[in-house]
């Protein structure tokens, strides 16, 4: 019994940032890097099934990133995942989510998971993409931002809700294997413990490149490509400036006048 | 390679607005020439495609099914499309339906592809889409070389809903025979309000993650209560338990339907938070990030902690 599931770093930026000299994307120097939001959530439910089982469910995680992306790796192997994938090449440093499920996909071959978890979305670009794209290539059922799940490891079949717009949930089973985007506030993840994060740096992770999972130059093509990125146009946004007592006075003015009080 | 398809989508067999924005997006890059189809999938989907014939549709394609969402039917349907029409651009609401079918189909047909669009044109010929990076933070300009089909995901509530009646002629499909994984069991409707009224209050204060810890949450019940003003929240707020889901302002929460003043504090304004109050008259953010995304949307900002706001603002009601 085994899931698999991908996490992503993400990028966020800081407080103040530069466009890189081809205008195309930030400049490196202005990134902070963290483990995607939702997949505190994806890992969680998995390590929950694996709990709630005793025995006999690993739990893999895996990454499409470079050196620095062995960080969130860590952290959720600390959390008890038990093993790690991570692949990587310079070639794939403009890599979409379509790239990234066919990697994914050349792993799911390799592992042969029984379910694979993903995050509903990641919080840096927000695409929404890379998991309903492997369950695309793989031919696998999916569902997507999965609210709520009852799976038992190695059933044929798994209950789920997924979450719709206005907090209505639809109640929808589903073969299994499948691919499941998951949501956040499925569950509470839980943090990794000292001994876990000490356990993390014995566990084993594997470096895999494209190639050595049969992958080509034209594999690796993205689906779209950047033309130019750029600040946008802020609001008309009237800033409140001063002391936070004047800004507070200014705002109890704003609110009375609106309110007519 | 040529001509527009739009998938419109339904849901208990009624067509959701998002479908009619997508045909004001086709029709706004529709070349000389090309026509314009819109497939539904439904029930009784010759019921549909009356409504659907507007804003310059040329044909509705209606395909008998189920009112159910099945993504491996729409997928079917989408890759013979695909196969048959050879069309050079494919566009779908970004609602979570469009979450399930849409990356695997543009993976499996080796599509270009984006998602959550918000602008579309043409630049000399070329398509070029417009979607947002970095929470929010930058506009990126995309295309898509080399690509003969390009399927989108449209940002709701950005284009508007066409209007406008066509003379759409109507080809019924039968449904493709596919290999469904999925069925529907059943609704679960949102938990009672419990007596918030989120789509009713005029003045809402709304806080996000930037209240740290549920310890911090009292505090602003009371400040929303000195002031008049309905306590709402973003989803993290409510998913962690510190505050009644009733109260969660966005896509999967609630609508400030009737709301003149939202007082956002520690929000980052996320697409989907927006999706809540993004329409509010007076909207005012209090933010310790200058670029935080909600500013672009307000109409007045503070760049500052909304803890030390809060307290000074207590004093004056
Ligand atoms: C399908 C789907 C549906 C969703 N539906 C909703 C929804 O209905 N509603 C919703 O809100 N979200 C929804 N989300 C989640 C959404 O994507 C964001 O994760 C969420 O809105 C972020 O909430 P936030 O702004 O409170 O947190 P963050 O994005 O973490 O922002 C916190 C902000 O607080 C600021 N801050 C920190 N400390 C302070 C301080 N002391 N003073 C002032 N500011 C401070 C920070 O600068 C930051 O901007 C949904 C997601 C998905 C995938
Ligand atoms: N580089 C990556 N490596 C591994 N998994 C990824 C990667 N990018 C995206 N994912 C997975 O896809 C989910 C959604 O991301 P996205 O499609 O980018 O919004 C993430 O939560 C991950 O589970």
């Amino acid at each position: 019994m085994k899931i698999l599931v991908p996490v992503k770093q993400i990028a966020s930026l800081d407080d103040q940032f530069e466009m890189r000299d081809d205008g195309r994307d930030v400049d490196d120097d202005y990134f902070e890097k963290d483990l995607n939001e939702f997949d505190h959530f994806s890992v969680e439910q998995a390590l929950l099934i694996k709990e709630a089982a005793g025995d006999g469910v690993e739990v893999v995680v895996a990454i499409v990133g470079d050196d620095d992306a062995d960080d969130a790796l860590r952290t959720v192997l600390a959390k008890g995942a038990d093993r790690g994938i991570r692949v990587w090449d310079d070639a794939l440093a403009g890599a979409d989510g379509i790239v990234v499920a066919k990697i994914l996909a050349k792993l799911v071959e390799r592992e042969k998971p029984d379910m694979v978890f993903t995050g509903a979305q990641s919080t840096d670009f927000g695409s929404a993409a890379t998991g309903m794209a492997l369950a695309g290539i793989l031919g696998w059922p999916h569902a997507a931002v999965v609210s709520h799940l009852d799976y038992t490891p190695g059933a044929p079949s798994a209950t789920l809700r997924r979450e719709l717009e206005g907090g209505l949930e639809e109640v929808m089973s589903i073969r299994c294997p499948a691919v499941l985007s998951i949501q956040l506030g499925i569950n509470q993840p839980r943090y990794a413990s000292l001994r876990g994060i000490k356990q993390a740096k014995q566990k084993q992770v594997d470096e895999l490149s494209p190639d050595d999972l049969g992958l080509g130059e034209d594999d690796l093509r993205p689906a779209s490509n950047v033309r130019r990125m750029y600040v946008p146009e802020r609001g008309k946004a009237e800033l409140i400036t001063g002391t936070a007592a004047e800004q507070a006075a200014r705002l109890a003015e704003i609110i009375k006048e609106i309110r007519g009080m | 390679m040529s001509g527009t398809i739009v998938i419109a989508m339904q849901r208990n067999g009624e067509l959701l607005t998002s479908s009619f924005e997508a045909i004001t997006a086709a029709r706004g890059v529709k070349e000389a020439g090309d026509t314009l189809a819109v497939v539904i999938v439904a029930a009784d989907p010759q019921s549909l495609a009356g409504p659907l014939s507007v804003g310059g549709v040329d044909e509705v394609i209606a395909v008998r099914a189920s009112d159910d969402f099945q993504p491996d039917l729409i997928e079917a349907v989408l890759d013979d499309l695909i196969g048959q029409r050879k069309p050079a651009l494919i566009l779908v609401p970004h609602g979570v339906d469009a979450w399930s079918f849409a990356p695997a189909t543009a993976a499996r047909n080796g599509l270009g592809f984006s998602t959550d669009v918000l602008a579309l044109r043409r630049e000399g010929g070329d398509l070029v889409a417009t979607r947002a990076g970095y929470a929010e933070k930058v506009l990126m300009d995309i295309d898509f070389p080399g690509k003969e089909t390009v399927l989108l995901t449209l940002r709701t509530n950005v284009f508007e809903p066409a209007a406008g009646q066509a003379q759409a002629t109507v080809t019924e499909l039968a449904a493709p025979s596919a290999d469904i994984a999925t069925k529907h069991e059943g609704w679960k409707p949102p938990a009672d309000a419990g007596g918030i009224d989120i789509p009713g209050a005029e003045f809402i204060l709304s806080i996000g993650r930037g209240v740290a810890d549920e310890a911090n949450v009292e505090q602003f019940l009371e400040l929303a209560d000195k002031m008049g003003a309905t306590l709402g929240c973003s989803r993290p707020i409510a998913d962690n338990g510190w505050l009644p889901k009733a109260r969660q302002v966005g896509q999967s929460g609630r609508l400030a339907a009737n709301c003149r003043l939202y007082v956002a504090m520690g929000v980052s304004g996320s697409v989907q938070h927006q999706w809540g109050m993004k329409h509010v008259e007076n909207i005012v953010a209090v933010n310790t990030d200058p670029e935080a995304s909600i500013f672009s949307i307000a109409r007045y900002g503070i760049v500052g902690d909304m803890f030390e706001i809060a307290a000074e603002l207590e004093n004056h009601f």
